[in-house]
């Protein structure tokens, strides 16, 4: 009887756990009503060129996820930490073709396309594994609020630009799964676990 | 008490002082420097000096730094553009002015606790730069 207490009670902790372990990534889009059915907000339609001058759209990502970020080459202040973290991310994924990265610039009138071809050669990275695109401005501030990233121009600032330094992480419905603060390094470290996550999630469907 | 004892006593505090002095050195010779580094440096250098590819040039182990003595103090208040060559390879990215947040200079001491504290961080030991002559260098790269 004992014995058997103790077989249950181990079947249901080990069940217990299997499930808790699996429970899949939080969608973390905004919510939305669309024919009076609760949905979630996707990333929109976009059209950006990267430093290769080639289009990217949301149809590069098709059956892909990745991470995006918004940045400008010539930033003083977070963007170098934030592309010393990215760039943990970009070797730890280097060689599964899954996961894609794609960096805004928000200052388009100074990063043009050879600079930023520039800035990626000079960190050793390329497209299609990074993009690094630019396009209009209103078009990267519009969609830089669907990746929860505040970005504001302010003369003020050393930066000229108030903006946050979030990385976010969007599957293959162009949902948001999961982000973290670029410029942290123990964020980051978590957000490399949940990118993993949503890997495995999606190997088994 | 005799003389000699004065003398012994005197002795004794001298090497009280200086011992406590280097060991106090020896923990964080260049303290200021480093908090400074911290707040206006290390974005762009990174905590260790590495810098970022081929983007941002690094501080720690580079021939640049250790040639350029107290001219460094040039680039920290003036900023600087064009084409670097560090440890053999080339920058060409703009490093912004270094300033307070309210837009004010950084005054010539906090200039040279920066370099100090560059100078010997890392591993580098390039050798201490002095007050004065960040002061004339400044004086002499001063834009108008």
């Amino acid at each position: 009887m004992k014995d058997n207490f103790y077989f249950f009670f181990f079947l249901s902790l080990f069940i217990w756990s299997c499930n808790s372990s699996n429970e899949p990534l939080p969608i973390l889009s905004k919510k939305v009503i669309e024919n009076g059915e609760i949905a979630y907000e996707k990333i929109p339609s976009f059209s950006f060129v990267n430093q290769d001058s080639n289009t990217i759209t949301n149809q590069n990502f098709e059956h892909k996820i990745y991470v995006a970020d918004f940045f400008f080459t010539h930033c003083p202040t977070i963007c170098p930490i934030m592309t010393q973290q990215m760039l943990r991310i970009h070797e730890h994924f280097l060689d599964n073709d899954y996961l894609h990265i794609l960096s805004h610039t928000i200052d388009p009138k100074r990063d043009s396309i050879l600079r930023l071809k520039h800035y990626a050669e000079n960190i050793g990275v390329a497209a299609p594994k990074w993009h690094f695109v630019t396009g209009e401005k209103d078009k990267l501030y519009e969609i830089a609020d669907y990746y929860y990233n505040k970005v504001v121009e302010d003369q003020n600032l050393p930066d000229g630009f108030d903006h946050s330094g979030r990385f976010i992480l969007v599957d293959e419905e162009g949902l948001i799964r999961a982000y973290c603060n670029g410029t942290s390094e123990q964020e980051v470290n978590e957000f490399i676990e949940k990118i993993e996550q949503l890997i495995q999630e999606n190997a088994k469907e | 008490m005799q003389k000699s004892n004065w003398l012994i006593l005197g002795i004794l505090f001298s090497i009280g002082t200086i011992t406590t002095f280097y060991s106090c050195q020896e923990e964080n010779p260049y303290k200021q420097g480093e908090i400074l580094y911290a707040k206006y440096c290390s974005n762009c250098h990174m905590d260790d000096g590495t810098g970022l590819g081929g983007n941002i040039p690094p501080l720690a182990n580079a021939d640049y730094v250790r040639n350029a003595g107290p001219q460094i103090a040039c680039i920290i208040n003036n900023g600087m553009e064009g084409e670097i060559m560090v440890n053999g390879r080339t920058y060409n990215q703009p490093m912004a002015v270094v300033k307070r947040p309210t837009g004010d200079p950084l005054t010539e001491f906090e200039i040279t606790n920066i370099i100090n504290y560059i100078n010997h961080a890392w591993g580098n030991d390039y050798g201490i730069v002095k007050l004065e002559d960040v002061r004339k260098m400044i004086e002499s790269c001063k834009k108008d």
